[in-house]
């Protein structure tokens, strides 16, 4: 297994614990930390699945800087609804369905 | 084809027009904010119309930005569905935006709604126009953060709930989406849909890459089960934000799912369209009934929303797998079925936000009485309700009609009678709400009064929606110009 196929498998790893801690988890910063996690891991699949028997190539690096960028935007948007949700009702986490 | 590069970058500045209003919102003082929109709606629908025009005289063109070609640069194209729904935003941003001036008149709310509209409708337009996958990845996160922006503004606690609802579920589809992207650029090494169509697409690569990607985008479009995000997010949102979402934001990641399956579908993929088209017949019949039962207006028109989304992914099933003849039809079927769905819905978002207005409660029970002192509203709901109930001579009708046709010319029962049954539903919840406003029950005569204008945006877009079923021969032409349903005719 080449390092750039290893880190590919590491990020799906990270996805599906992601994954998992996002289904799970109902507080909602838990939630957006397992988001991030999942990101990272979905940018270690995109950068390692394509680097993989081809030798580095640029175009996945600048696509996963975008998608820093798009996430870090993301999570700012979650922490400010979030605070002003936690101001507006006292909770952490989302009411249930009705 | 090859165009003047003046036409080709009619494509750029429908971009970075909304981009360059967005900023200089958030830069004008508060009280010209709404009257600078005003003022830049008019460039806009210019620019949409000559793009039309373009398209018309050219036929599909597209545009390598900065002039660097594709594989190292990012294209924008204008084929038909592109400037058929570029065309669409025009028609339903504008409406809303002069609707949003006079209700959000001495509103909190005011201060960044023009900005996030503007964001909204610079991603939908790099949604419709982009060729690549990845573009296509940003358009639709600018859009959900735009779109969760929207939703939050009203800023109390049901609002933000909402919006924290769906910022999860919109990231939730992103990442899905990436992963798709992910294994399609390590699998084929491009991110452009044309080059990928013609990759081999028996590869399970390709398979998985679909899968991740139309699970994702079915969760930012609602599909059932997929949908409880959107009813508290659309039914909670200020009126012209929902008439925006349940118009234009959840037909921007169908689009995307529609371009994705052109370009990647593998032959013999009809298990998985027969699948999305189950979905949606529960889409139809779980958002009917739960229309029916809701208490609150504009819940009623959000889970109508749920339902008519049913209606679009009935194309998967009536389209893969099922001859020419069927294909096309379900595709000319389709696309009338979102235009008409868009116009209608933001035509009845608009008219039950006016009928709150007048009554002065979210209530549909509140609305006892008011068939006999503001009749205009009424008359607004009243005519999108036909679009929506699918009755002639609107939109709704042509699309159904044309569905239904594909649905016998591939010998698909089953879809008849989700498309009658849903219509049965939808006028079932319709009737519902005039139901309550012809009741004389209480004594009461003092009703509030909505500017003008808000009353005449609504009548507008539900006459609108209700002629594009007379008119509708025409745009169904170009929007098949570029896409596998070829120019024809």
């Amino acid at each position: 297994m080449s390092t750039a196929l290893f880190h590919a498998c590491i990020g799906i790893l990270l996805c599906t614990m992601g994954l998992f801690a996002f289904i799970v988890h109902r507080h909602l910063l838990r939630r957006l930390l397992a988001f991030n996690v999942m990101g990272s891991g979905c940018f270690l699949l995109l950068v390692g699945l394509a680097q993989d028997g081809r030798g580095p190539d640029p175009v996945p690096q600048a696509l996963v800087l975008t998608g820093i960028v798009v996430a870090v935007a993301s999570t700012a948007l979650a922490l400010v609804i979030f605070r002003r949700w936690y101001r507006v009702s006292g909770e952490g986490q989302l009411p249930e369905d009705v | 084809m090859t165009v003047q590069p003046a036409t080709a970058n009619l494509l750029a500045w429908l971009v970075m027009l909304p981009l360059a209003a967005a900023v200089l919102t958030m830069l004008l003082p508060l009280r010209l904010r709404a009257a600078a929109s005003l003022v830049l709606l008019a460039p806009m629908t210019l620019l949409a119309l000559m793009l039309g025009a373009a398209l018309a005289t050219h036929g599909p063109f597209v545009l390598a930005l900065g002039g660097w070609a594709t594989p190292l640069g990012i294209a924008l194209q204008a084929d038909g569905p592109a400037v058929g729904m570029t065309l669409l935003t025009v028609a339903i941003s504008v409406p809303c935006a002069i609707h949003a001036a006079a209700y959000l008149r001495g509103h909190a709310e005011a201060e960044y709604f023009w900005a996030l509209f503007w964001f909204l409708w610079a991603s939908l337009n790099t949604i419709w126009m982009s060729t690549d996958i990845f573009n296509l990845y940003v358009g639709i996160e600018l859009l959900g953060l735009a779109a969760v922006g929207l939703v939050a503004l009203r800023g109390d606690a049901e609002a933000l709930a909402a919006a924290m609802r769906y910022l999860l579920a919109a990231l939730l589809g992103s990442l899905a989406y990436l992963i798709g992207v992910a294994l399609l650029y390590g699998g084929h090494g491009s991110l452009s849909l044309a080059h990928l169509a013609q990759t081999d697409h028996a590869q399970a690569t390709t398979a998985v890459a679909l899968a991740a990607m139309s699970l994702g985008l079915a969760l930012k479009t609602a599909l059932f089960p997929l949908h409880a995000w959107l009813p508290p997010a659309h039914g909670g949102a200020l009126t012209p934000v929902s008439a925006l979402l349940s118009a234009l934001v959840i037909k921007a990641s169908f689009f995307i799912m529609l371009r994705l399956w052109f370009a990647l579908a593998p032959p013999g993929l009809s298990t998985a369209a027969t699948l999305l088209g189950l979905l949606g017949a529960f889409a139809v019949f779980w958002g009917g009934w739960k229309a029916l039962r809701q208490s609150r207006l504009k819940h009623l028109v959000a889970y109508s929303t749920v339902a008519q989304i049913g209606y679009l992914f009935l194309f998967f099933p009536l389209a893969i797998g099922t001859g020419e003849a069927a294909a096309r039809l379900a595709w000319d079927g389709t696309m009338l079925m979102l235009i008409s769905h868009a116009l209608a819905k933001a035509a009845m978002f608009l008219a039950a936000g006016n009928l709150i207005l007048a009554i002065g409660s979210p209530r549909i029970a509140d609305l006892a009485g008011i068939g006999r002192y503001r009749q205009f509203s009424l008359l607004s709901f009243g005519i999108a309700g036909v679009g929506i109930m699918g009755l002639p001579p609107s939109g709704g009708f042509g699309a159904k009609w044309l569905l239904m046709q594909s649905a016998l010319a591939g010998g698909g029962w089953l879809w008849v009678a989700v498309l009658i049954g849903g219509g049965l539903l939808s006028a079932a919840y319709v009737f519902k709400v005039f139901r309550h406003a012809f009741i004389e029950g209480p004594k009461r005569d003092r009703f509030e009064d909505p500017p003008a204008a808000l009353e005449i945006t609504a009548l507008v877009l539900a006459l609108v929606s209700l002629m594009i079923g007379l008119a509708a021969h025409g745009p169904l032409t170009w929007l098949r110009l570029g896409t596998p349903f070829g120019v024809s005719e």
